[in-house]
C-alpha cells in the first residue's frame, strides 16, 4: 500500500503534490487526538476534569507534531526502520519534491528559501501596519491590544526568518558544494529539521485564535504567564523551532568537520563556511536555553511551578537570564553568515585575495568564544546586582573586537581593488555601511549610564534594525543575487536588481536612521501611540518605510520573472574560484560528475602563480579515498 | 587531522551523538543553575531513602546496558537481549520510583524548590521514558535477528544516551536530594 502511494506521488496528476501535506495534517490531527486524550484519562483518574487548555493541549501537540512528521514522510524514508522494515527511499523527481520529506540538501536548501522569504515578506507587511498605525500620533488603526499583538508577531516572525534564513537555505544549497560534498551528513535529520518548521507556522497563526500573545518576541515573564492562552502556543512553536535550529547546527557541524573533499584543509575553506561552522555551535548549545525559557513559561502556566511567580519566591529576572544566555549569541546566528557571505562576495569582486583571511576566521571564532559572556547588558535596567553592570560593560565592549576583525577584513579587501559593482556587490558594500552604523550605535547600548537614558526607546528599534535588517537583510539579498544563477540556473534582470538596490537602500537608512533620532526625543519602542511633537519624524519614517516595503515588488518581480524568462546562466558567470562554481548551473544530483581535489587557496585571485584552487581527477581514480 | 572524501559512516555518527550530548548538557545546565538560582542550597523534606534507591536502580541499568553493548560487540545475542530486557525493566522501576516520588512528595510544585524538584526530575524521566521506548523498539528488533558484532550502531547509540542520562541523574540527585543549607 505504501509502494501504492509512492507511485502515485511520481505518475499521478499535479494535485498528488499535496498527498504528503495532506497525510501529514491528518496524522497530526489524530496525533492531537491521542495526547489529549491520554492526558484525560490520567487527569479523570485522578478525579479532575477532561480537558484543561494549557496541558491537554500541550500534550496533544506533542503527539501531533510527531503525527505530522511521520505523516510528511519521515515514516517511509525512516520510521520503517525502527521497526525492521526496508525504508522507502524513491520519491517524486519533478517540482513535487519540494513538497515532500526529502533528503537531497539543495532540494531542501531551496524549500527553506522559499519559505522564510514568504515568511518574511508577511512580517514585512506587518511592519507596514505598524507604520499605518503611526501616520497619527494618537493611532486609531489598531487598539492598543491589537497593536501589541501585531508588534510581537513581526517581532518573533522576523527573528525566525533571521535565524533559519541564511543557515536553512544558503548553508544547505550550498555549503556541501563549497566543501566538495555529496550531500550532509545526515541527510534525514536535515530534512526532520526543515519539517519542524510548517508546525511552527502554524501554531504562529493559530495562536491568533487564542487570543494571540502580547509579550513581543522576548516574551517576558511574568507578562507571559497572565496573558492569553495563546502564548502557550507560542511557548510550543519556539521549542519546536529550536529543535529545529539544533538539529540543522549539528548537521552543519558534522559535516564540515567530516565531509570536506581530498585537499580541503581547514585553511582552505572558504570563508563563509567558516562562518558557519561558528554559527552552527551557537545554535547547537545555546539554543537549548531558549527552549528551557520556554519550557519554564510553560510548566508555570500549566503546570502550577513558580519560577517566575514572586509570590511564591520565584524570579521574573531568572527569565531574563536564561531568555538572553541564548538571545545575545542568537544575534551571531543572524549576522555571523551574513559577514561571511559579505566577505565572501567582496573577495569575488574586488578580484583580490580575501584580505588577512586567518585574521577573519580568527574574528567568527572569537565571537564564538565570547558570544555567552555578554548577556546582561540587556538587562542593565531590570535590576540585575550593580556588580554585575561593569563587568558586562566590559565584556561587551571586548567582543567588538573580533567583529571589528571581520570588519577590518572587509575593508582591507576592497582597498584598492578593481570593484566589480553588480548587484552582489552594491549589497555587500551597502552590509558594510550598514553595519558600521550599527555596531557604532550598539556602544550606547552596552553602555550603562546611555543605555539607562535610551533603554525601550526607539533607538534600540533603530539600533537592531541597522544590524540584523542592515546586516543581515542586505547581505541575504547579496547572496540571494550572487548564487541566483547557480540554483536556477538563470541570470536575474541586472537592471531591475540596480532599483531595487537603489530603492531598498535608500529607504532603509529612510527610515531607520530618522529613528535614533526619534529615540533620543523620547519615542518608546512597543507603544501603540507617540507624542504629538514627533508627527513629523514619524510622518518620514512612515513614508520611507512604505518605500522600503515597495522596493521588495521590484525583488520579488526580478525573481519570479527571472526564474522563468531569465538568460540561461553559465556555470560560473562571476569568474569566482570557489568550488560551487566549478560545477553546472544548477548542480547535479551529488553535485560534482567527478569529486573535487582541492589544491589552492579559494581568494587567490590576481595572485602570479597561484594554484588553482581545485582539479577534478577521472571518477575512481585516485585509490586515497579508502583509509 | 587527515581530510577523507569518504569518511567511515561510524565516526560521522559518533561524532554526531557527541555534538548531540553537548547540545543536551546545557539543557540540563539550564535547569540546575535555575534551581541555585531560585532557592539556593534549600531543599525541603525529600524521600532520601526513596531517591538513593532509584539512583541505585539507574546506575544499576547503567551497567546491564554496557552488558547488553558488550554482548551484542562479541556476537553473543542473548546475552544481548537478557542484558537489554533487565536495562529496560531497571529503567520502568526507575519511572515507577519517580512516580511514587511525586505522588507522595511533601511540597507542592508551586513551592520554590517543588518548581525546581519536578521540573528536573521530570524533565530527566522524560529522556529516561524516551531511552526505555527505544530499547524496547531495539529489542523487538534484536528478537527478529537484527544488530551483530559487525553492525549494532543503534544499540552503541542508544547505549551511550542511557549513560548521558545515569551521569545527569549523579548531578542532579545530590542537589535535590544531598545538599543543605
Ligand atoms: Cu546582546
Amino acid at each position: 500500500m505504501v509502494t501504492r502511494a509512492v507511485e502515485q506521488q511520481s505518475h499521478g496528476g499535479p494535485w498528488t503534490a499535496f498527498l504528503p501535506l495532506v497525510r501529514g495534517l491528518v496524522w497530526a490531527m489524530i496525533g492531537f487526538a491521542v495526547g489529549a486524550a491520554l492526558t484525560a484519562v490520567v487527569r479523570i483518574a485522578g478525579g479532575r476534569s477532561a480537558w484543561t487548555f494549557g496541558l491537554s493541549f500541550s500534550v496533544g501537540y506533542v503527539f501531533a507534531l510527531l503525527g505530522w512528521l511521520l505523516g510528511v514522510g519521515m515514516w517511509e524514508r525512516w520510521g520503517r526502520e525502527w521497526f525492521g522494515r526496508p525504508t522507502v527511499e524513491e520519491g517524486p523527481t519533478d517540482w513535487r519534491r519540494y513538497l515532500a520529506f526529502t533528503t537531497d540538501h539543495k532540494v531542501i536548501g531551496i524549500q527553506y528559501l522559499a519559505t522564510f522569504v514568504v515568511v518574511f515578506l508577511l512580517a514585512g507587511l506587518l511592519a507596514m501596519l505598524i507604520r499605518i498605525q503611526y501616520l497619527t500620533p494618537g493611532g486609531t488603526v489598531l487598539d492598543n491590544a491589537t497593536y501589541n499583538r501585531v508588534m510581537s508577531m513581526h517581532g518573533i516572525l522576523m527573528i525566525a526568518v533571521a535565524v533559519a534564513i541564511f543557515v536553512g537555505s544558503f548553508g544547505n544549497y550550498l555549503l556541501p558544494i563549497m566543501i566538495g560534498a555529496r550531500d550532509v551528513a545526515f541527510p534525514r535529520l536535515n530534512a526532520l529539521s526543515y519539517w519542524l518548521v510548517p508546525p511552527v507556522a502554524i501554531l504562529l497563526f493559530v495562536s491568533q485564535a487564542f487570543g494571540g500573545w502580547d509579550s513581543g518576541w522576548t516574551a517576558y515573564a511574568p507578562l507571559s504567564v497572565r496573558n492569553a492562552p495563546g502564548q502557550i502556543l507560542f511557548c510550543l512553536a519556539i521549542i519546536t523551532f529550536g529543535l529545529s535550529s539544533i538539529v540543522g547546527g549539528l548537521n552543519f557541524l558534522v559535516t564540515i568537520i567530516t565531509m570536506r573533499a581530498h585537499g580541503m584543509t581547514w585553511g582552505r575553506l572558504p570563508i563563509f563556511v567558516w562562518s558557519i561552522f561558528a554559527t552552527s555551535w551557537i545554535a547547537l548549545l545555546f539554543t537549548q536555553f531558549f527552549a528551557a525559557a520556554m519550557l519554564m513559561v510553560l510548566l508555570d502556566r500549566i503546570a502550577g511551578t513558580s519560577f517566575f511567580a514572586a509570590s511564591n519566591g520565584g524570579s521574573a529576572i531568572l527569565y531574563q537570564h536564561v531568555f538572553w544566555f541564548y538571545s545575545h549569541p542568537a544575534v551571531y546566528i543572524f549576522i555571523m553568515p551574513a559577514l561571511g557571505v559579505t566577505l565572501e562576495v567582496l573577495s569575488h569582486f574586488s578580484r583580490k585575495p580575501l584580505f588577512a583571511y586567518r585574521w577573519a576566521v580568527g574574528g567568527f571564532l572569537g565571537i564564538l568564544a565570547m558570544s555567552a559572556l555578554v548577556w546582561v547588558h540587556h538587562m542593565f535596567v531590570t535590576g540585575v546586582p550593580y556588580k554585575l553592570e561593569a563587568p558586562f560593560l566590559i565584556t561587551t565592549e571586548i567582543i567588538s573586537i573580533p567583529t571589528g576583525l571581520i570588519f577590518l577584513t572587509a575593508l582591507g579587501t576592497i582597498w584598492q581593488g578593481r570593484l566589480w559593482l553588480r548587484v552582489p556587490m552594491l549589497f555587500a558594500l551597502a552590509e558594510v555601511f550598514n553595519f558600521l552604523i550599527g555596531g557604532i550605535t550598539g556602544i550606547f547600548l552596552a553602555d550603562v549610564p546611555t543605555d539607562a537614558m535610551l533603554h525601550n526607546s526607539y533607538w534600540v528599534v533603530a539600533h537592531f534594525h541597522y544590524t540584523i535588517m542592515g546586516g543581515e537583510i542586505f547581505a541575504l539579498m547579496a547572496a540571494i543575487y550572487y548564487w541566483f544563477p547557480k540554483m536556477t540556473g538563470r541570470m536575474y534582470s541586472e537592471r531591475v536588481g540596480r532599483l531595487h538596490f537603489a530603492l531598498m537602500f535608500i529607504a532603509f537608512n529612510g527610515t531607520f536612521l530618522p529613528m535614533f533620532w526619534a529615540g533620543v526625543h523620547g519615542m518608546n519602542r512597543r507603544i501603540a501611540t507617540y507624542v504629538p511633537s514627533l508627527q513629523g519624524v514619524n510622518d518620514l519614517i512612515s513614508a520611507m518605510g512604505f518605500l522600503l516595503g515597495i522596493s521588495f515588488l521590484f525583488f520579488v518581480a526580478n525573481m519570479a520573472y527571472s526564474l522563468v524568462r531569465g538568460r540561461k546562466a553559465v556555470a560560473n558567470p562571476w569568474g569566482a574560484r570557489t568550488l560551487e562554481w566549478q560545477t553546472s548551473s544548477p548542480p547535479p544530483v551529488e553535485n560534482f560528475l567527478v569529486p573535487p581535489v582541492v589544491t589552492g587557496h579559494p581568494y587567490d585571485y590576481g595572485v602570479p602563480g597561484a594554484a588553482p584552487y581545485a582539479a577534478f581527477a577521472p571518477a575512481g581514480g585516485s585509490g586515497e579515498a579508502s583509509s | 587531522m587527515t581530510v577523507h572524501a569518504e569518511p567511515r559512516r561510524e565516526t560521522v555518527n559518533r561524532l554526531g551523538l557527541w555534538l548531540f550530548f553537548c547540545s543536551e548538557f546545557f539543557l540540563f545546565a539550564a535547569l540546575f543553575a535555575a534551581r541555585f538560582y531560585l532557592a539556593g542550597p534549600y531543599h525541603a523534606k525529600v524521600n532520601q531513602p526513596l531517591g538513593l534507591a532509584i539512583t541505585l536502580v539507574l546506575l544499576v541499568s547503567g551497567f546491564t546496558a554496557y552488558r547488553a553493548e558488550a554482548g551484542i560487540r562479541r556476537g553473543d545475542r542473548s546475552a544481548f537481549l537478557r542484558n537489554l530486557l533487565v536495562t529496560i525493566l531497571l529503567g520502568l522501576v526507575f519511572l515507577a520510583g519517580v512516580g511514587v516520588e511525586w505522588a507522595t512528595a511533601e511540597f507542592a510544585p508551586s513551592s520554590i524548590f517543588g518548581t525546581a524538584f519536578f521540573t528536573m526530575t521530570g524533565v530527566h524521566a522524560s529522556h529516561v521514558l524516551s531511552g526505555v521506548v527505544a530499547f524496547a523498539l531495539a529489542y523487538r528488533l534484536g528478537l527478529r535477528g537484527h544488530f551483530s558484532a559487525e553492525r549494532h550502531w543503534g544499540v552503541e547509540a542508544l547505549v551511550k544516551y542511557w549513560y548521558l542520562i545515569d551521569v545527569v541523574w549523579v548531578f542532579f540527585f545530590p542537589v535535590l536530594y544531598l545538599v543543605r543549607a
